[in-house]
């Protein structure tokens, strides 16, 4: 392009005016084919992201270092301030923990007697990796986050992820030394759980907002608030039992999910591997393998 | 090597940093930010920067770069990729036919221009969106959004100014 910037020039060439206004559409028409293209035929696009992912990754890592460091000071600083109330509160669960852990114990010591006389087939033990979260995109075109582990460090595509506190999404693309995560709020995330106690299986959708909703709930299951929401493990693509979050509201049209996991405060996540192969990929071989 | 070689190299590496600051406000906008609830309102960084480029040195910001910008933009965001590249045309093809009212005129009209702007592109973005996966998805962040971007817009454009006025004079 021209170094010299000037409008009258710009006016003065309509020849090259043209030209733009022909690039222009046709960057338009390609932008749109894209769209198409990822609507279409997801693998391709995913390898791109993966690609992408690859090498911006460094750089992110390194962006999203002294942020990370300045709010652990920030969280430092506050939580010197109110120190006393936090010993306080600790004190109590920990004696409420305790209380717990004989209960248990009790039920471990049951549940292997139980499970040897019945014969269950155990479960595959799961191994994990951590990662660190090196970019989040979460707002209305999409929930993801980028983690700085890839396929080199043994993470595969379709496996479950897991923040501090609860099941946070699955794997979506992976590249050598980056991998994004779609989150459970992704309006093109669907995970099966089930109502904890009521042992009803359901659908988890995500839709881009906070709190994800619940559809296809087994007929004639009542739900009720401050309800706990699992992995069920149905379809194979996740381990059973993995803490999602709880019933937030129930109304007449929509059952909404309030997360465990905070997904402002992510920064290390874990990638379970549970010997699944899921049903992500069962037609899709990973190309990145 | 004379002089007149490195004068051009000089000129060619300040000339492409408009788009490498468009770059980098990409990179930025996906960096995570533990702020509670301000990760689904982060500004539009990348759009700002095609606004104010295609407002004051278009030249320095080619189509194709503002069309790389916005596939790099949904690549690491996870949008559906080519919205943001469809957004950031539409704002530079805007901003473009009306920089004869823009440029130069009072910070206050520049500011307006964008706030115009920015608001076509987000229910662009928005409709683009939801076209793309078949349901209507919340407007309430999209609006948040963008009071968020019109609001954090004037730091950014000074920050662009600076730039443009000590980097960027013209021969």
């Amino acid at each position: 392009m021209d170094q010299r910037p000037s409008t009258i020039l710009r006016i003065a060439q309509p020849r090259k005016s043209l030209v733009q206004r022909f690039t222009y559409l046709g960057l338009i028409v390609a932008a749109f084919g894209l769209m198409l293209v990822g609507k279409i035929d997801t693998v391709i696009v995913d390898k791109m992201r993966g690609e992408v992912i690859n090498v911006a990754a460094p750089i992110l890592g390194a962006l999203s270092r002294p942020i990370q460091t300045m709010s652990n000071m920030v969280d430092g600083a506050n939580a010197a301030i109110d120190m006393r109330a936090e010993n306080e509160k600790l004190r109590e669960e920990n004696a409420r923990l305790l209380q717990w852990q004989t209960a248990a114990r009790k039920l471990q010591a049951d549940n292997v007697a139980l499970s040897k006389l019945l014969q269950v087939v155990p479960e595959a033990q799961a191994s994990y990796i951590s990662a660190r979260v090196i970019a989040s995109a979460r707002g209305t075109y999409g929930n993801s986050i980028v983690l700085n582990a890839g396929s080199t460090h043994g993470v595969r595509k379709g496996q479950a992820v897991l923040g501090d506190s609860g099941f946070i999404g699955r794997v979506a693309d992976v590249s050598s030394h980056a991998s994004r995560v779609l989150l459970l709020t992704d309006v093109s995330s669907r995970v099966p759980v089930m109502l904890e106690s009521a042992r009803a299986r359901a659908l988890l959708v995500g839709g881009n907002v906070n709190r994800p909703r619940l559809v296809f709930v087994t007929p004639g299951t009542r739900v009720t608030p401050s309800e706990r929401i699992v992995t069920s493990g149905d379809g194979g693509a996740f381990p059973p039992g993995l803490p999602v979050g709880v019933v937030a509201s129930v109304t007449d049209s929509t059952i909404e999910v309030q997360l465990f996991a905070d997904y402002d405060r992510l920064e290390y996540v874990r990638i379970g591997d549970f010997g699944l192969d899921g049903l992500v990929d069962r037609h899709l071989p990973d190309k990145n393998e | 090597m004379n002089v007149a070689f490195w004068q051009r190299i000089d000129q060619s590496a300040r000339s492409v940093t408009p788009f490498l600051i468009s770059l980098a406000l990409v990179l930025l906008s996906v960096v995570p930010m533990p702020l509670p609830g301000f990760a689904p309102v982060v500004p539009a960084l990348a759009a700002m920067s095609v606004y104010h480029w295609a407002i004051y040195r278009p030249n320095l910001l080619p189509l194709s770069a503002v069309f790389a910008i916005g596939v790099l933009h949904d690549l690491l965001s996870g949008a559906p990729v080519g919205l943001s590249a469809v957004v950031f045309l539409s704002v530079y093809g805007i901003a473009l036919t009306q920089r004869r009212f823009i440029a130069g005129k009072s910070f206050l009209i520049y500011w307006f221009g964008f706030a115009i702007i920015g608001f076509g592109a987000a229910i662009e973005g928005w409709l683009l969106a939801s076209l793309w996966h078949l349901t209507l998805l919340n407007f309430r962040a999209v609006w948040f959004q963008y009071l968020v971007s019109v609001g954090s817009f004037p730091l950014i454009a000074w920050i662009f100014m600076k730039w443009q006025q000590a980097l960027l004079i013209e021969r």
